[in-house]
């Protein structure tokens, strides 16, 4: 019952987080079009400043703020200098663009901060157990990562659906060129989707940090998954994209917490504990290609046009 | 059609080259560049095979990397099983490779777009992570080949002028086979569905048969190259199946400019020469090579291939 409990909470973490990153990427693809493979990057640069920042102040909160602004500077610095001149050009183009520059961010990183991976130390009040239900514990920055991602998702709804920017932002998305037409500095508009799309890639990546280490090549796998999400839940879809990322999380740590022992009722031993990592590695693959196959959109596809 | 174009030129001169290379190799006592464009060749041939889909069939898979590691796992497995002869083993690659694009193209050509893209990329994956749990055959670890494919006297794999040769006929092979189809009523027919599916379809041709076909067609091709890496490296690991090798071969394919024959070939060349001399300059060769793709995107439409076709006009 305890780990039943425990890897559902870890289960939902892992999910709010993987929609922090996939909400920037189908906000970046929803409304600009662009395939941005170098998400990841901007995820691994969140931990990389965190980790840095942090230990120049020796603050864990003054660091993650800092590199907060930090990504999203960078981002906005990407999008002017090099993917604004992608859009509206096909597909394929953006893979190998954004496919070059994964490239130079993971060489600048080795660069600048050396082979070897960091780590960021939580501060101690960060680290206790907090009681959730009678008798079960659980780590109070794990809770953390929960409350921020849900405040953010919230924010995130609130701003795009309520706010002015938000109704140009939708109105980005459903017909560029009459909202240019209509006087709205498009270009600006742009920058700032994609910067906030940064941030929020900043954010998990300097949120997972102190659970994993930090690490050259950290995003790409967890860009593959933003991925995976953002295509089951609707390409350009925010609530797709976060329904999408809570059943993916959900499945990625149940699977891994409980399938070895399943596969053992049926395997032998030696077999299931070599099968059920890559069993449950390839269970979202697996539920992707399904939800293709019967929803060739997603599961919520945008309504555009 | 003019009889001498730049790029005609540089693509007969690219193929002397590659045919000649084995000659200097042994003039100059260089071994070690007959082992790197031994590879180049063999990268070449599965970005030929990426670009029969990509280029002319306009069907985007961003999972192309996974025919290299099956065709690959059915050479070592088979190896590891006792079974070491190349009669077998190559026919069982390319078997495993039909079958897997079968499958998968089956499934994936249900969608188009970017969901095409990334689902080919969640089956390669997936792949990947099969190949990982094979617990018998390496796992993670990957497997070593210890002996190469043996094809009874015929040819001798581990001599590497003749391996290198063997390489540059399969490539030579595949490229007029492409060749062929392309210009075949079959091949016409994927183009149409390229420029137009709807009006394909509308004048009554089983658009998503033809457009399998071709997908395994090209699958085959790459498992082809997968069965030569795998003898190449004397290894084969998941590694191989990683989706940022099926970003390397589209890389190759645009580079050397898509829909063209001789294109890829020119793309895998120039990438992996351009790879293997930045890291001889410099460590972080990465940093160079990052930007300059970023640059062959922003400036460089249709790869080198179109660069040259400019140049002969302009």
């Amino acid at each position: 019952m305890l780990l039943v409990v425990e890897q559902f909470l870890n289960g939902l973490q892992f999910g709010l987080l993987l929609f922090l990153l996939a909400a920037g990427l189908t906000l970046v693809f929803g409304i600009m079009d662009l395939v941005n493979l170098a998400h990841g990057s901007l995820y691994m640069m969140g931990a990389y400043f965190a980790a840095t920042f942090a230990a120049w102040t020796g603050s864990f909160l003054l660091g993650a703020l800092l590199a907060l602004g930090a990504t999203l500077v960078l981002g906005i610095v990407l999008e002017m200098s090099a993917l604004r001149h992608l859009y509206g050009r096909d597909h394929l183009d953006h893979v190998l663009a954004t496919f070059g520059l994964i490239l130079f961010f993971n060489e600048a990183v080795r660069l600048i901060w050396g082979p070897a991976g960091l780590a960021l130390p939580l501060p101690a009040w960060l680290t206790v157990p907090v009681p959730i239900l009678p008798g079960i514990h659980y780590p109070a920055y794990r809770l953390a990562i929960i409350v921020v991602a849900l405040m953010v998702a919230l924010l995130l709804y609130l701003g795009v659906m309520r706010t002015r920017i938000g109704m140009l932002i939708r109105a980005g998305a459903s017909n560029r060129e009459m909202i240019g037409a209509l006087g709205i500095n498009i270009k600006l508009l742009y920058t700032l989707v994609f910067g906030l799309g940064a941030a929020l890639a900043g954010l998990a990546g300097l949120m997972q940090a102190p659970i994993l280490t930090v690490q050259i090549g950290m995003g790409e796998n967890i860009l593959i998954l933003a991925f995976v999400i953002i295509v089951i839940g609707g390409i350009g879809s925010i609530r797709g994209a976060f329904l999408a990322a809570i059943f993916v999380g959900m499945i990625d740590t149940l699977g891994r917490a409980f399938l070895p022992n399943l596969l053992r009722q049926v395997l032998s031993g030696a077999a299931a504990s070599t099968a059920a990592p890559a069993l449950s590695s390839m269970l979202i693959y697996l539920l992707m290609a399904i939800v293709l196959v019967v929803r060739p959109e997603g599961l919520f596809p945008a309504n555009r046009r | 059609m003019k009889a001498f174009t730049v790029s005609k030129a540089v693509t007969a001169l690219m193929l002397a080259g590659l045919v000649l290379l084995p000659l200097y190799s042994q003039a100059s006592g260089n071994i070690f560049i007959l082992t790197l464009f031994t590879r180049i060749v063999i990268l070449a041939l599965a970005a030929a095979s990426l670009n029969l889909i990509m280029g002319f069939g306009g069907m985007m898979s961003f999972g192309h990397a996974a025919y290299l590691g099956i065709g690959g796992y059915a050479v070592g497995m088979l190896a590891q099983e006792g079974v070491g002869s190349g009669f077998i083993q190559f026919p069982v690659a390319l078997a495993a490779s039909a079958i897997y694009g079968l499958v998968i193209g089956a499934l994936s050509l249900r969608t188009r777009g970017v969901y095409f893209i990334m689902i080919t990329l969640a089956f390669a994956q997936m792949a990947y992570y099969v190949a990982s749990g094979l617990a018998r055959y390496g796992g993670d670890d990957g497997l070593t080949v210890y002996k190469r494919s043996d094809f009874s006297g015929l040819i001798n794999l581990s001599n590497r002028t003749q391996f290198y040769y063997l390489c540059l006929a399969c490539l030579f092979a595949v490229i007029f086979l492409i060749w062929r189809i392309v210009n075949s009523r079959f091949g016409l027919v994927v183009q149409g569905l390229r420029s137009n599916e709807q009006r394909m379809q509308a004048i009554g041709f089983p658009a998503k048969r033809y457009q399998l076909v071709c997908f395994v067609i090209s699958g085959m091709m790459c498992g082809l190259a997968g069965a030569l890496l795998a003898n190449n490296t004397d290894f084969i690991s998941p590694a191989v199946m990683y989706w940022t090798r099926s970003g390397d071969l589209m890389v190759m394919v645009i580079l050397g400019g898509m829909g063209t024959l001789f294109g890829p070939v020119m793309g895998a060349v120039v990438y992996l020469l351009l790879e293997e001399f930045l890291s001889q300059l410099t460590e972080y060769w990465a940093l160079i090579m990052g930007p300059l793709l970023l640059l062959i995107v922003l400036f460089g439409r249709g790869g080198i291939m179109g660069l040259l076709g400019r140049l002969n006009r302009g």
